[in-house]
């Protein structure tokens, strides 16, 4: 029962001044960053950001260049059998044995960690059940869709009573459906685990389920807070509009309002303390035929926007930290 | 809901029987998607069919004269049976670029356990099943008259079981290097087939030319395959002169390695190839 117990405010994860140094790149270069035990982690940014170094290096995956990082209260680089057993692992990629049947999966992940034989096959019954594949235990992997996979994968990350549990994209590649219901599973957790999450993704809506989040851009920590405050340190409302000639539309928007103007997603963008207060003043002045207005309150996008000066979207379309070494190296 | 009453349970730390369950359930994996496997089990008992009764027949009536009287289906025998485990215990090796591709690799290397208890784990997975295959074949002795002697068989899968661990083990150290799923089998091919042909499992070595005896000398399935033989021809009556034609012994110069000596040797081979193979996945991954 004890086993499972996080020694009072020790932080699940402490990461001080961490660089990865590839060849001719610096994929991490120098974060900070604290994860409290209990608390779901979101770990943001775009891909090539430095998301999955980052992970693989607590995970004891790969070397840290410089810096410290412990997990669990053990050190990655000093501990890492210790690190190894107090950790859950769900990788982007599958790594289960589609020949095998879900249960001998787990079955055989438990015999690797040396789960205790006698709670063994009531932990596998526990973890399936919560993901809902107890009913198709033994069923091949091989038949399964890859939401259930995806599911099955969580439970197995879950059999050995981590007591951080990583999960690295868990449902890129998924339908809206079956990520709702993930991220459902992530949520309910905490109600029967002792449990640190610590999740990366880049789907931003996804990451207002996080207690707090960290947005990753080229390599250094840019923000760190709940989604809420995050949301509110923007401060401003999101309008987009779509004119007639969009450049033109923001030369006017310099010269008339004193507004910095971005192309984001096709769209004119502007940010403004009062959006919906705007509106009519932007009709009375602009001089430019508006097709269509879109005020938004600030979303999680909004702060990364802030932060980094692109969306999220076009980050990843332009691929300009592109990192192919780093690429390589997800393998 | 009963969530209270969920089962908590406790990762022990290390230790040797930690690295025991690991390689024990890498072994039984191996066993299980084997047994998942119908064609590999049919075509692993096909060639050596083939090697024993085509080929085997086909050169008998050819080689009658040099063998002294022998048939040369009953020396082939003990070659075969060498043979039908080496293709598939260097199958079982390779497959790990396969558990690379599919990620399992990775789930077995980020466990809190050594990468010799997985590959130990391996390499007695694939024994077990080369020599599960070798039974198929020992089950013909008889059509090539060998005496079905209970102390000969248990002998011969001793031998075979070491000579496929060993084999695995030079597998898995491929599979080490190699990382495209299509250049893995020729590799394979292009590896045992060399050390099959200059092991003795289908000719005898004693008429080779000088350089390529040397070859043969440092060749591990050389001292693999004449303890297979050496066991067979024990149970055979014949002539002292057919003996030292088809079954010279291993020499060294005027030396003559003793059987216990050669297995001592394919066992330390293994030792070196799985120490290399565990070097090669701790840098890799």
């Amino acid at each position: 029962m004890d086993g499972s117990s996080i020694g009072g405010a020790e932080p699940a994860v402490e990461v001080h001044n961490l660089v990865k140094r590839f060849k001719e790149v610096e994929a991490v270069k120098g974060i900070d960053l604290t994860v409290r035990a209990g608390e779901t982690f979101g770990f943001l940014g775009p891909n090539g950001a430095g998301k999955s170094t980052t992970i693989k290096i607590l995970c004891t995956l790969a070397d840290a260049t410089s810096g410290t990082a412990k997990v669990a209260g053990y050190d990655v680089a000093r501990d890492r059998d210790a690190v190894r057993r107090s950790i859950g692992l769900v990788f982007q990629e599958p790594t289960l044995d589609s020949y095998l049947t879900a249960d001998q999966n787990l079955r055989f992940h438990g015999e690797l960690y040396g789960v205790d034989r006698h709670t063994a096959a009531a932990r596998r019954k526990d973890v399936l059940e919560m993901v809902g594949l107890y009913d198709r235990k033994d069923h091949l992997v091989q038949t399964f869709s890859g939401g259930m996979r995806r599911r099955l994968e969580i439970a197995r990350g879950l059999l050995h009573s981590p007591k951080v549990l990583f999960l690295d994209e868990p449902t890129i590649g998924l339908d809206p459906q079956t990520r709702a219901s993930i991220w459902q599973y992530i949520g309910e957790l905490h109600k029967t685990e002792e449990i640190t999450v610590f999740v990366t993704t880049h789907y931003m809506d996804e990451a207002e389920n996080c207690d707090r989040i960290a947005i990753i851009d080229q390599g250094r920590i840019v923000a760190l807070d709940t989604p809420e405050k995050l949301k509110a340190g923007v401060g401003k409302d999101r309008v987009q509009i779509s004119t007639a000639d969009d450049t033109a539309a923001i030369a006017a928007l310099k010269e008339k309002f004193s507004l910095d103007a971005k192309m984001v997603e096709g769209l004119v963008t502007i940010s403004v303390p009062e959006g919906a207060a705007f509106i009519p003043q932007l009709f009375e002045k602009l001089g430019i035929a508006i097709k269509s207005v879109t005020v938004q309150r600030p979303t999680l996008d909004d702060v990364f926007l802030n932060f980094t000066g692109t969306s999220l979207r076009d980050a990843e379309q332009k691929g300009s930290n592109f990192n192919p070494r780093a690429a390589a190296f997800r393998r | 809901m009963a969530q209270a009453s969920i089962a908590s349970v406790v990762v022990p730390k290390g230790g040797l029987a930690h690295e025991a369950r690991a390689a024990l359930i890498v072994w039984s994996r191996e066993l299980i998607r084997f047994r998942r496997d119908p064609t590999r089990v049919a075509s692993s008992v096909v060639q050596p069919l083939l090697f024993l009764f085509v080929l085997g027949g086909g050169l008998s009536a050819l080689v009658q004269a040099g063998t002294g009287g022998i048939d040369f289906k009953t020396f082939l025998f003990p070659g075969v049976l060498s043979m039908s485990v080496l293709f598939s215990a260097a199958f079982a090796g390779i497959s790990m670029v396969w558990d690379r591709e599919f990620g399992f690799l990775r789930e077995m290397l980020v466990a809190p356990v050594s990468t010799a208890a997985i590959l130990i784990g391996k390499c007695l997975g694939g024994a077990s099943v080369a020599t599960l295959q070798s039974v198929v074949v020992i089950l013909l002795a008889g059509l090539v008259g060998v005496p079905y002697d209970p102390v000969m068989i248990v002998e011969l899968l001793i031998l075979l079981f070491i000579m496929s661990f060993m084999i695995t083990a030079l597998g898995l150290l491929l599979a080490g290097r190699v990382k495209q799923v299509q250049s893995a089998m020729p590799l394979v091919q292009m590896i045992i087939t060399p050390l099959m042909f200059l092991s003795g499992a289908l000719f005898p070595l004693s008429r080779l030319p000088a350089w390529l005896t040397i070859v043969t000398h440092i060749n591990p399935m050389t001292y693999a395959v004449e303890p297979v033989r050496a066991v067979v021809f024990d149970r055979l009556t014949m002539p002292a002169e057919a003996r030292a034609i088809l079954d010279p012994g291993i020499w060294w110069g005027s030396f003559q390695v003793p059987v216990l000596m050669q297995v001592g040797l394919v066992i330390l081979a293994s030792l070196i190839l799985l120490f290399a193979a565990v070097k090669l996945f701790n840098r890799t991954e």
